[in-house]
């Protein structure tokens, strides 16, 4: 039993981090109906950008750690949201409304050319990072087989993400911003039409995508300690495949369908094997979409002439 | 300063910081392993730099833009230029077959050519591979190389476990890739189309992980290596054999290792065209014409009674079967196959071939596969800056031609008198 609260403890915390990549996906789907493959690697960026700005800070001699991890997050923040601004500016916005596999294959290329600009700057062995933030919660009685522990990391990443998936909910059903955006993924002509800049409402998406990417690349960087230009790409399979599972399209569905494929990574390495852990999450997908081909929360599509 | 120059010194600064802020974390500052763990070197004379490269780029290219203007504009669509296109395509693609076919005879054929030729025939097939499934039944595979690994590793085990040759594994290697093609689609292809493409990708990396895994089978990272080279009909190009059989004895030839290279090129290339004249051929028949319609107009088709699934299935099956086929020939050529011939990248580069080229022209698939997969080639030397090269190729010229080098999509059937 504690063995299993401990796995479901990890794959929440994991799930939170494929919850706030996959939302990125999901948006940008939802608005332009492209898979973003290059988000992943935008995750990666995050996860470069914060390693590079702790040891700034550790250089700058900022040691008051809450402060340190604030300034190193609103710099992963600020700078991803930039590169997700730039990729989009470069290789999507020209192709907007040409054919469909178009922005796909430049979503490939873009992704190519970010593994491998960060490999050339950056140099391609993996990068470790010393643990920032240690210690945490028993939650076992004393004496018990199998130790449950909570993290303080893990109490950090669960209550970021939930803090910043609440603001980002408020973001989408009470601002203009949030109107606009919803607006223009029901119809972007029509949109246009009554004077929403379509153009800008999607450059936005892209932002905020990125910077929830770059957080996640953040908690990547703490959670496991080490970065390299690869880490991008599974990490971005899989919560791309999270926004399937959920429904691509719905927000909710995004983070329910991160959590669960967390959970499933967590509980699948814990009872069966590590190495198999991918093919688990790849077949629970299949299943799922067997039996509901719109994802968990996504709504039917309908069909017409 | 007149107006135009204005406005482009403006947006050439604009794209500078922006290429300034980019630079900014990633190449401004390099983590460096030492002894002491991780250390910040900090080069931020790269940022101007970088910036400034980007502003004298940008700047050039909004000045030159008038002059470029016409060649930028995106290929012109619609039905007037479809003719032209296609006659256009016919003559290079004759050209293109009538020179590979005498390219060993010529001067130029030497060895390391000759290789290099192969592989890229290799790329060629699977491209025309996939086209069956993308460009004709319209249905987007992420994961192709898997059928392509199937093949390959179903080859090397035969023949190693078994002892079978080249020609007989060849045929069983593309119907176990067409079976594993069958049992992928029968339950994904009633997804619709990007749903299918996260399945497909998900498929590759789940037969990547496998091999990976499953070292009793198939040597897990260190994969199969000594898998047999192929002999010309049984007989084999080596320099002596017991009892006076290898090629160059019973054709009374003086040995030379060029022989295989050059046997192994003219074995690709009548694959390539063998899957080349299938798919041409088949869009004629029934099956074939039921795929682009299906492509178009999935209701319409099934309100004329062509039944999705199995249309979708048997185009599914017949790509990954040409996968295969590609794969024993790559695992015979290579002597050794590992799981890491097999990643995503692959599926990238082959789709990147197939929609680079234009969908559905074959001729398409040839140039594409040339500027994709040859001239990086040629230019191995670069190494480091290969990779971006690449990635930077791909936006470009889907920016630059956003339906394909060849884009004129050519009408299967043609009414009225003029056809």
């Amino acid at each position: 039993m504690n063995y299993f609260l401990q796995q479901v403890i990890n794959g929440v915390t994991l799930g939170a981090i494929y919850g706030l990549i996959a939302i990125g996906y999901t948006m940008v789907y939802g608005i332009i109906g492209m898979i973003n493959f290059a988000h992943g690697d935008i995750m990666m960026i995050g996860a470069f950008i914060s390693l590079i700005a702790f040891l700034l800070m550790a250089a700058l001699g900022v040691t008051f750690l809450p402060l340190a991890l604030l300034l190193v997050l609103l710099c992963s923040l600020v700078f991803t949201a930039i590169y997700g601004w730039a990729v989009e500016r470069i290789a999507y916005r020209r192709l907007r409304g040409s054919f469909r596999l178009a922005p796909l294959i430049s979503a490939i290329g873009m992704s190519i050319v970010l593994q491998n600009a960060v490999q050339l700057a950056q140099g391609a062995r993996v990068k470790p990072l010393q643990p920032v933030i240690q210690g945490g919660i028993e939650l076992s009685q004393r004496g018990a087989d199998f130790p449950v522990t909570l993290g303080t990391l893990q109490i950090i990443i669960i209550l970021l993400t939930i803090f910043l998936m609440a603001v980002f909910t408020l973001l989408i059903q009470r601002t203009s911003l949030g109107r606009a955006q919803r607006a223009a993924e029901q119809d972007m002509g029509m949109a246009a039409l009554l004077g929403i800049n379509v153009d800008r409402v999607i450059s936005t998406t892209f932002v905020i995508g990125a910077a929830l990417a770059g957080v996640a690349g953040l908690m990547v960087t703490l959670y496991y300690g080490v970065v390299d230009f690869y880490i991008g790409f599974v990490a971005g399979i899989k919560a791309f495949t999270a926004a399937v599972l959920g429904g691509i399209g719905s927000l909710p569905g995004a983070m329910l369908g991160g959590l669960l494929i967390g959970l499933i990574e967590a509980l699948w390495s814990g009872y069966g094997s590590i190495e198999y852990k991918d093919v688990a999450v790849f077949a629970i997908l299949v299943l799922v979409l067997l039996v509901r081909p719109s994802g968990l929360l996504g709504k039917p599509e309908i069909e017409k002439v | 300063m007149t107006p135009a120059l204005r406005h482009a010194v403006i947006d050439a600064a604009a794209a500078a910081l922006v290429a300034a802020l980019l630079a900014l974390p990633l190449l401004g500052f390099r983590l460096a392993d030492s002894a002491q763990g991780l250390q910040l070197v900090t080069r931020l004379t790269w940022v101007p730099i970088a910036a400034g490269l980007v502003f004298a780029g940008r700047l050039g290219l909004l000045l030159a833009a008038p002059l470029w203007g016409r060649l930028l504009r995106q290929a012109p669509q619609g039905d007037l230029s479809v003719r032209g296109t296609n006659r256009r395509a016919l003559l290079i693609g004759g050209a293109l077959a009538l020179g590979a076919l005498i390219l060993p005879l010529t001067p130029f054929g030497d060895r390391n050519l000759l290789d290099k030729a192969t592989l890229l025939l290799i790329y060629v097939m699977l491209g025309w591979g996939l086209n069956i499934v993308v460009g004709l039944a319209g249905l987007l595979d992420l994961g192709y190389v898997a059928f392509y690994a199937v093949g390959a590793y179903s080859y090397a085990l035969l023949a190693q476990h078994f002892g079978l040759s080249f020609w007989l594994c060849l045929p069983f290697a593309g119907l176990l890739a067409a079976s594993f093609g069958i049992l992928l689609g029968f339950p994904v292809l009633r997804l619709r189309g990007d749903y299918l493409a996260i399945v497909t990708l998900g498929f590759g990396e789940i037969i990547r992980v496998i091999l990976l895994n499953w070292a009793s089978l198939t040597g897990g990272p260190n994969g199969i290596s000594g898998v047999p080279r192929p002999s010309f009909f049984g007989l084999p190009f080596v320099a002596h054999t017991p009892g006076n059989g290898s090629f160059h004895e019973v054709f009374g030839l003086a040995f030379s290792p060029n022989h295989r290279v050059t046997f192994l090129y003219y074995v690709i290339l009548c694959l390539a065209l063998l899957t080349n004249l299938f798919s041409l051929r088949i869009r004629r028949l029934p099956i074939g014409r039921a795929w682009e319609a299906l492509r178009e107009d999935e209701i319409a088709c099934r309100s004329l009674g062509i039944n999705p699934t199995t249309t979708k299935l048997s185009a599914f099956a017949l790509g990954a079967m040409f996968a295969g086929l590609a794969g024993s020939f790559f695992a015979t050529r290579q002597g050794f196959i590992s799981p890491e011939s097999f990643s995503f990248l692959e599926s990238a580069v082959i789709l990147a071939i197939v929609v680079l080229g234009g969908m559905g022209s074959q001729t398409g698939v040839v140039l594409a596969a040339l500027l994709l997969v040859g001239l990086p080639e040629w230019f191995r030397d670069l190494q480091q800056y290969r990779m971006l090269a690449f990635g930077c190729a791909m936006v470009l010229i889907m920016l630059w031609r956003p339906r394909g080098l060849l884009a004129g999509r050519q009408p299967t059937i043609r009414l009225g008198a003029d056809g």
